[in-house]
């Protein structure tokens, strides 16, 4: 009886296991393979040394790249965090029901564009052409255009816009989970609407902020698209220094060992997140 | 009632999937033919003004497939199956290690018309190996300046060291490929490009971290190209008629030049992939690509523009003053092809490129 259930149980995790050992434990092993190999004379030699990583730490230009992703990804989390919760907040506790799903709909309409359309039309919004420049001008903010794209503050904006939205989908989540209950019972023992707040339903949507900041660390470490676009190259950040190594050395063992230097940071994070991480909650 | 209107419905929308169906394959020549030809390009080959005339003559259909630099088509070809691909659009300067890679078949000089390629193009020290040819150059062009000829002097983009003239501050866009734009800060300092070498590259370093700051972005072709055509710069180094050319029709003052100390010359070949099951096939687009015909809507590519290989080109008075066909006596004698760098000093340049980019 128990061998039946174990075999059921293996029908069920099977296929999934079957996908992950495919295409992400072989592919991961691959590339960490590769990140030892070398390239030598354009091709690529397989005699395994830490050439590459020990290239990625001496040179300072790497390091940087490294830095400048982190304090990218860190400033994009917390504004998208700080713009997120109010909107979640007042989605879950201000907005009728009835008008939730129009709301909810309406957050995730950026979703609904290509990323990299997204991207160009905020280029061309922060252009010195663009609305915000004519705008000021037209205010006497400033006396010329000005131009706000190719920098780090547009890729930073261009990220936010995205992950507002993720986060208030998770926090959203995680607060119409909270039993109203919780808030009456304070209220009945005399705390005020914001020690409420601050003491019930702030700790118990941790774990939707965290859920939320965890996928924008991810995804926005990872992503070359938008600084690509949106910074002009006034820094670098860790995928684009990965992409120089592709495209124009075709040097796969040196890629392959800064994106694994970018997925051990990656998971750093995620050691240092798992405490909050409860996916069963979303 | 009901469940007759969904019937009807049903197959009504069966029939129309049908027509539709039936449409898109009529007007397809792989249908009738059942041939294709599989080619690996850059994506000026992708326009369907280029590729009709051949299709149609052949009743064949050509398989296009694009990538963005040969490091990135020789890991295609990797992950290919020997006789997946006909024929290759390869940078001249790399005809040489794909044809050691025993990826190119040997072509038979007779079959081109040598006559009508401009000399300097015709480079068989690029494209031979032991007296054997293995690609043919079709279309060659200038990493060199692109402006805006309204918002700027042209007379000082005549001057390669226009790219850190203070002057144009802030109105700069950089193309990111290190190697031509080193050279051109190369031929802004006086030194000859074929005679690079690492000992030059602090001097180089410190030109590009001067470029930097007076630029207002470092980017592929799409962005600079973007950032000329909506105003947010004036120039593009590393740019040239490759970038401007094209959005010439929409705004005229976009143009492009060699500047008087020289500039940059890049050209690609096209060859047929030795393991290809359809030789002949394949041997018969390239001989259309540098037919006059084929040369002529090459030149003009809805991707990009570029000067045609073939002389004898078809196209207007229009299209040469766009591409400064008169000019290119001069362009092309005071020009240089993109470096080939050994591993060392290539790892080298992309480390001070990359150091430029974090300044």
């Amino acid at each position: 009886m128990q061998e039946k259930a174990n075999i059921k149980g293996w029908g069920f995790i099977g296929p999934g296991l079957l996908w992950t050992v495919a295409f992400f434990a072989i592919p991961l092993l691959i590339m960490a393979a590769y990140s030892l190999f070398q390239r030598v004379g354009g091709r690529i030699v397989t005699d395994l040394s830490l050439n590459n990583y020990l290239a990625f730490f001496s040179k300072p230009h790497h390091l940087n790249a490294l830095v400048n992703s982190i304090e990218v990804t860190l400033l994009t989390t917390v504004i998208s965090i700080l713009l997120a919760y109010p909107l979640a907040y007042i989605l879950a506790y201000r907005v009728p029901p009835r008008w939730q799903r129009i709301a909810l709909m309406m957050a995730i309409l950026p979703f609904w564009t290509s990323y990299v359309v997204r991207s160009y039309s905020w280029l061309l919004v922060l252009s010195n052409n663009g609305v915000i420049s004519n705008v000021m001008q037209w205010l006497g903010i400033v006396d010329g255009p000005i131009s706000l794209a190719n920098s780090r503050a547009a890729t930073v904006l261009g990220f936010v816009h995205f992950f507002t939205m993720l986060l208030t989908l998770t926090i959203f989540a995680n607060l119409v989970q909270i039993s109203p209950n919780y808030r009456m019972a304070a209220a009945d023992l005399g705390a005020s609407r914001w020690q409420a707040f601050w003491r019930i339903t702030l700790p118990l949507s941790i774990p939707g902020v965290m859920v939320g900041a965890f996928l924008t660390i991810v995804l926005a470490l990872g992503d070359y698209i938008t600084p690509q676009i949106l910074g002009g190259f006034r820094e670098v950040l860790l995928p684009q220094a990965i992409m120089l190594q592709i495209q124009r050395q075709a040097d796969f063992p040196m890629a392959s060992a800064m994106s694994l230097v970018l997925m051990a940071v990656i998971s750093i994070i995620f050691l240092l997140f798992s405490r909050w991480l409860k996916i069963e909650r979303m | 009632m009901q469940k007759v209107k969904w019937n009807i419905l049903t197959k009504a929308l069966i029939v129309l999937a049908t027509a539709v169906c039936g449409l898109m394959l009529a007007d397809n020549p792989v249908l009738a033919a059942g041939q294709e030809l599989n080619v690996l390009t850059w994506c000026d080959h992708t326009d369907p003004d280029l590729l009709r005339a051949f299709e149609q003559k052949h009743n064949v259909r050509i398989n296009m497939k694009e990538y963005d630099g040969t490091g990135v088509a020789l890991a295609l070809l990797e992950q290919s199956q020997p006789g997946d691909w006909d024929v290759f659009v390869v940078d001249s300067i790399d005809v040489k290690r794909v044809a050691k890679l025993g990826l190119l078949a040997p072509l038979n000089e007779k079959d081109f018309p040598w006559d009508d390629i401009f000399p300097e193009i015709r480079t068989p020290q690029l494209h031979n190996i032991d007296g054997k040819l293995y690609a043919v150059p079709e279309k060659f062009g200038y990493n060199t300046i692109a402006y805006n000829n309204k918002n700027t002097d042209p007379a000082d983009m005549r001057d390669a060291a226009v790219l850190w003239n203070p002057k144009y501050k802030g109105r700069i866009a950089i193309y990111d490929y290190y190697i031509p734009v080193i050279e051109m800060v190369a031929i802004g300092l006086g030194i000859n490009p074929a005679d690079l070498n690492k000992s030059h590259l602090p001097a180089i370093k410190e030109k590009l971290f001067k470029m930097k700051e007076m630029s207002a972005l470092v980017g592929d072709v799409v962005q600079v190209q973007t950032a000329l055509a909506t105003g947010e710069v004036d120039i593009i180094a590393g740019g040239g008629e490759f970038s401007v050319s094209v959005l010439h029709k929409e705004n005229p003052a976009l143009d492009w030049v060699l500047p008087n100390q020289g500039g940059v010359r890049w050209q690609q070949a096209i060859g047929v992939f030795a393991a290809s099951k359809k030789k002949d096939l394949a041997l018969k687009f390239v001989q259309y690509i540098l037919s006059p015909e084929g040369q002529g809507r090459l030149a003009t590519s809805s991707c990009y523009w570029a000067m045609p290989a073939n002389s004898k080109a078809t196209l207007t008075a229009e299209q040469k003053k766009i591409l400064r066909w008169d000019e290119q006596p001069k362009f092309l004698a005071n020009s240089y092809f993109y470096l080939q760098p050994d591993e060392d000093f290539d790892k080298a340049m992309l480390d001070v490129w990359t150091q430029m980019l974090q300044h």
